[in-house]
C-alpha cells in the first residue's frame, strides 16, 4: 500500500515572516521560555473555529510579505482571517476572511492589502507538524517548534491531520472583530506605575505615537513624546505578560508581542488590554496609535466579552458567492445548462 | 516572629499579577518569592496557568474567566498569611567547568584588572557557592547570585563579540550562565559543557530555581570528551540534595 501524504499543502511562495503558530508554549516560562503563539488571537481562532477546529489548532501566521500554497493530494477545507490581506484562488479573489474547499492543484495566495500586518490560514484538522515541549508554534530566536523552528519557505510541505468534521458549504466571515478598529488601545496601567510622574503618565495617554520600523513579533516599538522614568529607566528583572509597555533609556514606549522573553529590566509603565493586543498587533510600521488608561477590571469585561463573541464566530458566516469566472465556468457543471457568453442575461 | 512586610500586588494586565516582596537582590527577599511558589503549587488554585519567579517577585498567568483581579489577590493574601511551608528539598550540583583556553576567553583580561593571577580568578569562580535566582532571556539561561566580592567588575561599555552555549559569564557583581550563543556585555571567565536546556533530554532544564551551583574545574580534553557525551545526552552532572532544615 502507498501511504503518501495525502493530506497537505505545498508552500510555493513565503514572505519573511510566515511562521506555524498554535495557541503557544506554556508551562515553561520560568525556564526562559518564550511562549510564541499569534500575534492577533482574534483572527488566529476566529479562522480555527470557521472549520470546526480547536481555536488553539496549528495554523500558518502570514505576514505582509505573503504567502501562496498549493494543494497537493486530497482536497482540503482552509479558512483565513486577519487583517484586510487580499486572497486570491487561482486568480479569482475572495474576501478577506472566509473558509474554502480548495482542490487538488489549487492555489490559494494572500498579499497586503488597505490594512493588516498578519493574517491566519488555518485547515480542517490543524496542521501536524512535530510538537516540541508541548506546542506546535514556533520560537525562530530559540529554533523551537513549527518546521524545524525556523519561519516557512518555498518548498516545505505541510501536513495536514485529519478532521473529525467538516464544513458543507463555502463562507465569507464576516464578523465585526475583524474590522480595522481605531479606537484608543486600552492599557491597564502597573505595575511599575510608580515610576512615572503624572505628568509622563498624561504625557504618554494624550499623546499620538507612530510605530517604528522595529517592529516584529518579538516587540513594536513606537516613537512618540519622550516618557522619562522618575527612578531611572532599570529594574531589578521580573516578570513580562503579553502587552508590557516597557519604557528604556530612549524613553520610547516598546510594547512586548508574541515572542517576547518572560522576564524583563525594564520599567513598565501599563499592560495593552489582551483585548487589544490583536488591533496593536495588525498596525504596520508608520502607522499611529493612541492609547487610554482602564482598570484591570474593565480590561477582563472587554476580554471576556471579546472571547465570547470569537466562541460564536460561525453566526457570522455567510454563503460565498463567487465571481463567475471564465475558469470557473468551464470547471462547473452548470456549464450546460446556463452559458452567456455575451454576458447579456 | 517578625513579621515580614505585606507583598505589593501589581496587576500586569487583566491575566497576570506580581507578587513584589522587594526591589532587590536578596537571598531572604527571593526565599519568600519561592515559599508562595510552593504555596501556590500545593495550594492548586483553578485558573492558575503558570508562575514565573524572579530575583523580587512571583508573576502569576492567571484565566481572567476564572479570576477577577481582586478576588485572585484576597486568595493569595490568604496563602501568604498562612504558616510557611517548609520549601522542598533543593539540590546542590557540580557542574565541571574549563578555565583554560580557548575556553576562558577574557579572563586574563578580568584578572589582571583586578590585580589576580588568571588560575586565582579561576579557583574564586569555581569554589564560590551560587544561587539559582532565576531564569531568563534565553531556554534555560541562568541567572546567579553569590559571586565572590573579588571577581566584582564592571559591564562593558560596548558588547563583546558573541559567546558560545555553556559560557559562564560576570559582570557587576552577578553570574550567569549562558545556555545559547549571543553577544553581550558580560566577561567570559570559562565554559561549561553541561547543556542547561536540551528540548529532548529528560529533564528538559537541569536545575531548579534555588538550586545551588559549584563549578569543579577541568582541562581541555575533559571538556572535549564531556561535550560530547552531554551531545549523546548520556551525560549528568552530580548533585545532591541540601537540607535547609537541619
Amino acid at each position: 500500500m502507498i501511504a503518501p501524504k495525502s493530506r497537505c499543502l505545498r508552500v510555493k511562495q513565503a514572505g519573511p515572516g510566515a511562521t506555524l503558530q498554535d495557541a503557544g508554549r506554556f508551562g515553561y516560562l520560568r525556564y526562559g521560555v518564550t511562549p510564541a503563539g499569534p500575534m492577533d488571537f482574534a483572527a488566529f481562532r476566529t479562522a480555527n473555529l470557521a472549520l470546526g477546529n480547536d481555536a488553539g489548532a496549528a495554523a500558518v501566521e502570514i505576514a505582509t510579505g505573503g504567502f501562496e500554497v498549493v494543494c497537493e493530494g486530497a482536497p482540503l477545507w482552509l479558512a483565513f482571517a486577519g487583517g484586510a490581506f487580499l486572497w486570491q484562488r487561482d486568480g479569482a479573489g475572495l474576501p478577506p476572511a472566509a473558509r474554502i474547499h480548495l482542490k487538488t492543484g489549487e492555489r490559494l495566495a494572500a498579499r497586503a492589502g488597505t490594512f493588516g500586518a498578519f493574517a491566519y490560514l488555518a485547515a480542517a484538522g490543524g496542521f501536524d507538524t512535530p510538537s516540541v515541549m508541548g506546542s506546535r508554534a514556533t520560537h525562530t530566536r530559540s529554533g523551537l517548534g513549527g518546521i524545524e523552528g525556523r519561519m516557512l519557505k518555498e518548498g516545505d510541505l505541510l501536513p495536514v491531520a485529519q478532521a473529525q468534521a467538516v464544513p458543507d458549504f463555502e463562507a465569507a466571515i464576516a464578523a465585526p472583530w475583524l474590522a480595522r478598529d481605531c479606537d484608543p488601545i486600552r492599557v491597564v496601567p502597573g505595575p511599575q506605575e510608580d515610576y512615572f510622574s503624572p505628568a509622563a503618565r498624561a504625557r504618554f495617554f494624550g499623546s499620538e505615537y507612530r510605530l517604528t520600523p522595529a517592529a516584529d513579533r518579538m516587540a513594536y516599538r513606537f516613537q512618540g513624546p519622550e516618557i522619562e522614568a522618575s527612578q531611572g529607566h532599570d529594574i531589578v528583572s521580573d516578570g513580562v505578560a503579553l502587552g508590557a509597555i516597557q519604557i528604556p533609556g530612549d524613553r520610547q514606549p516598546l510594547v512586548l508581542m508574541a515572542d517576547r522573553q518572560p522576564t524583563g529590566g525594564y520599567p513598565k509603565l501599563g499592560h495593552v488590554a489582551k483585548a487589544d493586543i490583536g488591533c496593536l498587533a495588525q498596525l504596520r510600521p508608520t502607522e499611529t496609535c493612541r492609547f487610554r488608561p482602564v482598570t484591570a477590571d474593565e480590561a477582563r469585561a472587554a476580554l471576556l466579552a471579546l472571547e465570547d463573541a470569537i466562541a460564536g464566530a460561525n453566526a457570522h458566516l455567510q454563503p460565498l458567492r463567487l465571481p463567475l469566472t471564465t475558469q470557473r465556468l468551464l470547471n462547473s457543471d452548470l456549464i450546460g445548462g446556463i452559458f452567456d457568453p455575451l454576458g447579456e442575461l | 516572629m517578625s513579621a515580614a512586610p505585606a507583598p505589593r500586588y501589581l496587576a500586569a494586565g487583566e491575566s497576570a499579577l506580581v507578587v513584589e516582596f522587594g526591589a532587590k537582590i536578596d537571598p531572604a527577599i527571593h526565599h519568600r518569592v519561592l515559599a508562595l511558589d510552593a504555596a501556590l503549587s500545593k495550594a492548586n488554585i483553578g485558573g492558575v496557568i503558570e508562575t514565573v519567579p524572579t530575583y523580587r517577585s512571583l508573576m502569576i498567568h492567571f484565566d481572567p474567566r476564572r479570576w477577577p483581579m481582586e478576588e485572585l489577590v484576597a486568595a493569595i493574601a490568604r496563602l501568604e498569611e498562612a504558616p510557611r511551608l517548609a520549601l522542598e528539598l533543593r539540590r546542590r550540583w557540580h557542574i565541571p567547568a574549563c578555565y583554560e583556553p580557548p575556553f576562558a576567553e577574557d579572563i586574563d583580561l578580568v584578572a589582571s584588572a583586578l590585580g589576580l593571577s588568571a588560575a586565582r580568578a579561576a579557583e574564586l569562580h569555581a569554589t564560590a557557592r551560587y544561587r539559582v535566582y532565576m531564569y531568563g532571556f534565553a531556554p534555560g539561561f541562568l541567572f546567579l547570585g553569590g559571586l565572590p566580592q573579588a571577581l566584582n567588575f564592571p559591564r562593558r561599555p560596548m558588547p563583546r563579540a558573541p559567546v558560545p552555549a555553556g559560557a559562564l559569564l560576570i559582570a557587576g557583581g552577578q553570574a550567569l550562565i549562558a545556555s545559547c550563543p549571543m553577544p553581550t556585555g558580560w566577561y567570559m571567565l570559562g565554559r561549561t559543557p553541561v547543556k542547561m536546556f536540551a528540548p529532548r533530554r529528560d529533564p528538559i532544564f537541569l536545575m531548579g530555581i534555588g538550586d545551588e551551583v559549584c563549578f569543579e574545574q577541568i582541562g581541555g580534553s575533559a571538556f572535549r570528551e564531556l561535550t560530547e557525551a552531554a551531545e549523546a545526552a548520556d551525560y549528568y552532572p552530580r548533585c545532591e540534595c541540601v537540607d535547609d532544615r537541619a
